[in-house]
């Protein structure tokens, strides 16, 4: 179970887990819980560059698609296959099996503007999502 | 739930018989090439003439559509589709025409064409007009076409085009398929475009901004003049997504606005059928300056003949067979002659009143997702504050079912949470708004008292509940006879 206090947020919703210089995202649980059951996953291929906030995966659920954004910018060095063969992956373990790809990140500070778990909670709460 | 026409039967009973054969009997793979014959018997189904009709009458009353009962579909536009256009588009001198019959033999149907294009030309604001795209996304596209012929003519071919968050998704799914960059461009919160954020993401890179207006919340863009100020200072054409055209039809123009390019949806504004009546009909206008890059062929008046011109040098080409769902077109023909100018503008300050009574007559058993001002043809309420009784906006929806009705739009526009979309348009009556408006009323009610009734719904429908996640993940469209 990742210890998601460790975890970096970004307003859109995705999480990162900094090893070293690569950067590990998924999507939130509060997110999953929101787009509801995941049907489908389309991630980005492996030595595709990604900038911070640009488009990097989608994920489609039964009520609508939805666009998934590199929290940081930098190549994409794995892709978790897993969540596109089995989607509800994403649902049962966000933080753990159902990550989406790992970024191999080209600047560190990137990660300056993104939000604790405590603040990220706190932004699901002031509704302003 | 009834069978699937395969599943019933009997095997060797058939409809009809056959007179005895007048030539000689001969096998097939004696005048058909042994690789072109079948291996395996067609698996056809094999009833009677009665258990035929009864099989498609029975289905025929599982059908729903807007003659049978209220459509509040938002966006979709689902009004009342005339019985006499579609009387009228099939008389045998529409419907028993060729496309490939002489032109000097269907001048009056390519004047009926001709004249089409100059109404929607006159209530658009537009200078020329293209009746090939068959549908709404089919005009984003050819739109996008003629954009990108544009600017390559320039020299200049830019790679961006600017979309707001509200956007119909069909947008972005044009542009991208045309080559461009999609950039979202975020609402304020009023939910229109915020005058700053399109400043950011306008520049000399894109190539056009699309638009719906008013926009997929039902509100118009007030600032629209300085919105098309700002995407044309920057070179960049603007696009009118024509979907909610409903409520601007014989009021307002989109040419006027500063919309360079638009499409209209025939099967929406103008009561052709929709959907499963289908087919539908989505032309697009353009600017004088854009003129030369429509589709080819274009309908013009040579020495006072019609006929179909395919020399056009700059355009596009082709983006669909002959000029278009011809059918379609007729029928929005009569409609637009039979209401006329003042018409028109009736029926689209009647949509607009109706969107506003069924809007007031639920505030305070729902929470509209923008309000504090009228609405135009729709409006979009939030189902969020539902949520702490278990009951989600799907749930509302489905038990919507039981009632007899059609459930509206839901999930959209994604910028709003638990999305319900309404529209009703100007063909429903009083007593039908305060019927559906009691039945929404009602829904609150028992979300409140007993959620597992709503969030069980529908009860009353012949197929219950779908599984909508074993349907999307283990899609499964192809009968198989069993032990074949």
């Amino acid at each position: 179970m990742a210890d998601t206090g460790k975890l970096l947020f970004a307003k859109t919703h995705e999480w990162l887990r900094v090893e070293g210089n690569i950067g590990y995202v998924g999507i939130t649980d509060h997110a999953q819980k929101e787009i509801t059951d995941v049907v489908f996953v389309e991630l980005p291929k492996v030595g595709k560059e990604v900038s911070k906030e640009g488009e990097a995966a989608v994920v489609e659920s039964v009520k609508a698609a939805f666009s998934i954004y590199a929290p940081v910018s930098g190549r994409v060095i794995k892709a978790n296959d897993a969540v596109e063969k089995d989607p509800s992956i994403v649902n049962k373990s966000p933080y753990d099996d159902g990550w989406f790809f790992a970024i191999e990140m080209k600047d560190p500070e990137e990660t300056a503007s993104l939000m604790s778990l405590k603040d990220y909670e706190e932004f699901i709460k002031s509704g302003a999502h | 739930m009834e069978k699937l026409i395969f599943e019933t039967g009997s095997e060797g009973r058939n409809g009809c018989s056959l007179p005895k054969l007048d030539v000689p009997d001969a096998a097939e793979s004696s005048f058909i090439p042994g690789n072109l014959l079948r291996r395996k018997e067609a698996l056809l189904p094999e009833v009677s003439e009665l258990d035929c009709i009864r099989h498609f009458t029975r289905l025929s009353r599982l059908n729903y559509s807007v003659d049978t009962n209220f459509y509040p579909l938002g966006s979709c536009t689902m009004k009342y589709n005339p019985r006499i256009n579609e009387k009228i588009a099939s008389l045998p001198q529409f419907s028993a025409l060729h496309p490939y019959q002489p032109e000097s033999s269907v001048q009056g149907m390519l004047k009926l064409l001709y004249d089409t294009e100059q109404m929607l030309c006159r209530i658009c604001g537009m200078d020329a007009f293209t009746l090939q795209p068959a549908a709404g996304a089919h005009g984003e596209l050819t739109g996008m076409l003629i954009a990108r012929a544009y600017h390559v003519s320039k020299g200049d071919p830019r790679k961006k085009v600017l979309i707001p968050d509200s956007a119909h998704g069909t947008n972005p799914a044009s542009a991208a398929l045309c080559g461009y960059e999609v950039v979202t461009v975020k609402s304020g919160p009023d939910g229109r475009i915020d005058i700053g954020a399109l400043k950011d993401a306008a520049g000399q890179d894109v190539a056009v901004m699309m638009l719906t207006n008013p926009n997929t919340l039902g509100l118009f863009e007030k600032d629209i003049k300085k919105i098309a100020d700002i995407i044309h200072g920057s070179g960049a054409l603007l696009y009118l997504d024509g979907a909610n055209m409903n409520a601007l039809a014989g009021v307002s123009r989109p040419g006027d606005m500063g919309f360079d390019i638009c499409h209209v949806n025939l099967h929406k504004t103008f009561s052709t059928p929709h959907g499963g009546g289908g087919p539908g009909s989505g032309p697009v206008g353009v600017k004088a300056a854009l003129a030369d890059y429509l589709p080819a062929p274009r309908i013009k008046i040579k020495r006072n003949k019609f006929t179909l011109d395919s020399d056009c040098k700059k355009s596009i080409g082709k983006v669909k067979a002959f000029y278009g769902n011809i059918g379609v077109v007729i029928k929005a023909y009569c409609y637009i002659r039979s209401l006329g100018g003042e018409g028109l503008r009736d029926a689209a300050f009647e949509a607009v009143l109706n969107a506003n009574y069924l809007k007031a007559k639920l505030r305070g058993n729902y929470t509209p997702a923008f309000d504090g001002e009228p609405c135009m043809h729709e409006f979009v309420l939030t189902g969020k504050d539902k949520k702490p009784m278990g009951v989600r906006t799907l749930d509302i929806a489905k038990r919507l079912l039981d009632y007899g009705y059609y459930a509206p739009t839901i999930y959209f526009p994604l910028i709003v949470e638990e999305a319900i979309m309404i529209e009703p348009t100007e063909t429903e009556s009083k007593q039908t708004l305060d019927a559906f408006a009691d039945v929404m009323i009602k829904i609150t009610g028992e979300a409140a008292s007993d959620p597992s009734l709503v969030t069980s719904a529908p009860h009353t429908t012949p197929v219950r509940r779908l599984d909508e996640v074993a349907a999307a993940r283990e899609l499964n469209l192809r009968w198989k006879k069993t032990g074949a």
